[in-house]
């Protein structure tokens, strides 16, 4: 451990003195935060709590169900809250003017639509400027004609069946059937980051990927230097030479995610959560990192060739992984590759430590440590072939 | 005392055998030149010494310690310079040694004394990118003495340097020597093979073909010594004269000229002058012409040792 602690030391001294290693660990990924929250900082919002607006036109027990059950159960919890409009055009302008997130628009006739057996309709009209809040909005009022239609289905099921069952009883059940939307604090509506918080730690997650490779590229870099035939000659154990690289990556890794977590939280006012929990992901994080950049160097033949080829696994980890857009919420295939991504589990993992506490990181640290396990295994009976023996 | 004894070594890369069957030692205080061509298997021999590759076959003791790639005690014995400068240019001249001191367990003191030794020690702080070709081979050289090592291996270390540090090197070879290290020594550079080395090993397709002193090679080929005379007055009775000389074995006159194959020319030649005086005939000039170790490469591998 002594020898791979000295050649880290000897890296890191080396690394100290070149520039791109300050360029590619700090400079890039702070200003890129800075650039992306003046430019799309007010996107979504910062705040948490969505506004909207209800035009009950129907004024029938459909409507009021919506308004009294749905919403105000949800607005109970403090996710979001309600604010009756007079007309439609009064709940536009208020979305237009961003006053509110979505409006809910309830029209004449909904509640006799249900009860003649038509098709329920709750219209929203959502803020382009306020995507999430818009959606949640649209998954409500989806989530309750949905219900509406299913319970309407069951109740005639039952008529024509020929059971016994009161009309009182039926409608008793099926109001027990209606959504009973409360909405916990642990829910998508509270784990979600703010946007100073999500580009800095979407831009600091996306360059550690540049930064530990700094580390890992040191074997082939020796080799170039010719330095690395020394340190077989020497009394030093070849398992020393490897770890000694990894180390180094990670001293790069965390010294880097540290200052951009200070300064992004002093400069830009990013909240990075509890110190425990963002810890506990940094190191996972960067772990991570240098696994997956240290399988690629050890796949390539020169110093050069891995830095190409490490450039475009972080850029295709850092976008598939959501370092610069959501892609949870895109859904599908590339939802499901996106958990692929250690800058996935790294992001999800402050949303979750943003609506909860430490424990709340764990699922994400076992599975970035679990990435980590894999990938670093896999460099370490790759880099074989680059020791000659 | 034996502090290398190879013997048997072999290695094979895919389908080429890079060294077959290798075998030498080389004593406390002794310079043994390792000669050979390009490819020959100088590197790949060299390798299996210091521990970076292991060999198929064959054994490699250094001061009874086996060697292998694992071998950390007997890593610590060597003192390796590889053929490539391998230093790390963005550190400086002393932060290079002190780096590969603290692999080898080199105590501090060592660092300033190996600057003084190579004379760099005034350019220390530098980095060693802003070194010459010459101070970084300087350098190179330090790295293995750091650790004080019973066996030094310097593979080329004198490519491509100033005929100042070129010099330098040498020296520092010699008083190695001089002090009792075991040095194996590879050059493409034959004069510097005559002047350093104490024996010889050539090699060529990676078998070891001869090995001995410069003397002991050129004897076994049959090789000897020449005197070439230039000379004033009767050529054929100095012939004659000259002929009847214990050491001569040849005498051949071209016009003014004479040519003389002996036995160890410098010891001759004394007796060659005086014969001639006696006999009243001039001597113009006489040059002495004795087989190198040049020659015996090229008689050995037909090829010259730079190909």
């Amino acid at each position: 451990m002594r020898h791979a602690l000295l050649i880290a030391a000897r890296d890191l001294r080396e690394r100290a003195r070149d520039r791109t290693a300050y360029v590619l660990a700090l400079v890039l990924p702070l200003g890129l935060a800075g650039i992306f929250t003046l430019i799309l900082g007010n996107v979504g919002g910062d705040s948490q709590l969505f506004r909207y607006a209800v035009v009950d036109s129907d004024r029938g027990a459909v409507a009021r169900t919506f308004t009294e059950e749905v919403l105000r159960g949800a607005a109970s919890s403090g996710a979001i809250e309600i604010r009756a409009a007079a007309s439609e055009q009064e709940a536009r302008s208020w979305v237009d003017k961003g006053e509110a997130t979505a409006a809910f628009l309830l029209p004449v006739g909904l509640t006799e639509d249900v009860l003649a057996g038509r098709a329920a309709r709750i219209e929203v009209v959502g803020d382009v400027d306020a995507p999430t809040g818009t959606q949640v909005a649209r998954s409500l009022a989806q989530s309750y004609t949905d219900r509406l239609t299913a319970v309407r289905q069951a109740v005639a099921a039952t008529v024509h069946s020929g059971l016994t069952t009161s009309p009182a009883e039926l409608a008793a059940e099926a109001a027990a059937a209606l959504p009973r939307v409360s909405v916990a604090e642990d829910t998508t509506l509270s784990r979600q980051l703010d946007a100073k918080t999500q580009y800095a730690a979407g831009m600091a997650v996306f360059f550690l990927f540049f930064a530990v490779q700094l580390g890992v590229t040191g074997l082939l870099e020796e080799r170039r230097l010719g330095t690395m035939a020394r340190l077989l000659a020497a009394p030093v154990r070849r398992s020393s030479i490897l770890l000694g690289k990894l180390l180094t990556s990670v001293a790069i890794g965390v010294l880097s995610m540290t200052v951009l977590i200070v300064a992004s939280s002093l400069l830009m006012g990013a909240r990075w959560g509890s110190p425990a929990g963002v810890a506990l992901l940094v190191l996972s994080g960067v772990l991570a990192a240098t696994g997956a950049m240290a399988v690629v160097a050890a796949l390539a033949k020169t110093a050069e060739q891995a830095g190409g080829w490490q450039a475009v696994t972080a850029i295709v980890l850092g976008s598939l992984g959501g370092a610069f857009f959501p892609v949870s919420q895109a859904g599908g295939l590339l939802e499901k590759l996106s958990l692929l991504a250690p800058h996935r589990w790294f992001l999800r993992g402050l949303a979750d430590l943003a609506g909860g506490d430490v424990a709340a990181v764990l699922p994400s640290v076992a599975a970035m440590t679990a990435f980590a396990a894999v990938t670093c295994t896999a460099a370490l009976l790759l880099f074989r072939k680059v020791v000659p023996s | 005392m034996t502090v290398l004894s190879c013997s048997g070594l072999r290695r094979r890369f895919g389908d080429v055998l890079a060294v077959d069957d290798v075998s030498f030692t080389i004593t406390e205080g002794e310079t043994y030149g390792l000669l050979g061509p390009n490819g020959a298997g100088k590197t790949t021999t060299i390798s299996m010494i210091t521990g970076v590759l292991s060999p198929d076959a064959g054994e490699v003791l250094v001061a009874g310690e086996p060697m292998s790639i694992h071998a950390i005690a007997a890593k610590r014995l060597v003192g390796y310079v590889p053929q490539e400068l391998a230093l790390y240019p963005d550190l400086t001249g002393r932060e290079n040694l002190r780096f590969f001191a603290s692999l080898y367990g080199a105590p501090k003191s060592r660092v300033d004394h190996v600057l003084d030794v190579v004379g760099l020690a005034d350019r220390a702080g530098d980095l060693a990118r802003e070194y010459s070709g010459g101070m970084k081979r300087r350098l190179n050289v330090a790295i293995g003495l750091l650790h004080e090592p019973r066996l030094l291996v310097l593979d080329e270390p004198t490519a491509g340097v100033d005929p100042q540090s070129r010099n330098q090197i040498m020296d520092n070879v010699r008083a190695l020597a001089a002090d009792g290290m075991a040095i194996l020594y590879t050059t493409h550079y034959m004069e510097e093979a005559e002047r350093l080395c104490d024996r010889v090993g050539v090699i060529d397709s990676g078998r070891l073909i001869a090995e001995g002193t410069r003397r002991e090679l050129v004897e076994r080929l049959g090789e000897r010594d020449r005197i070439s005379l230039l000379l004033d007055g009767d050529v054929t009775h100095a012939a004659a004269v000259l002929g009847s000389i214990r050491n001569v074995h040849g005498v051949a006159a071209h016009g003014q000229g004479l040519e003389l194959v002996v036995d160890d020319a410098r010891e001759t030649l004394p007796q060659v002058l005086s014969a001639i005086s006696a006999d009243g005939v001039v001597v113009r000039s006489a040059e002495v012409t004795e087989p190198n170790l040049e020659t015996v490469f090229l008689h050995l591998t037909g090829k010259a040792l730079r190909e």
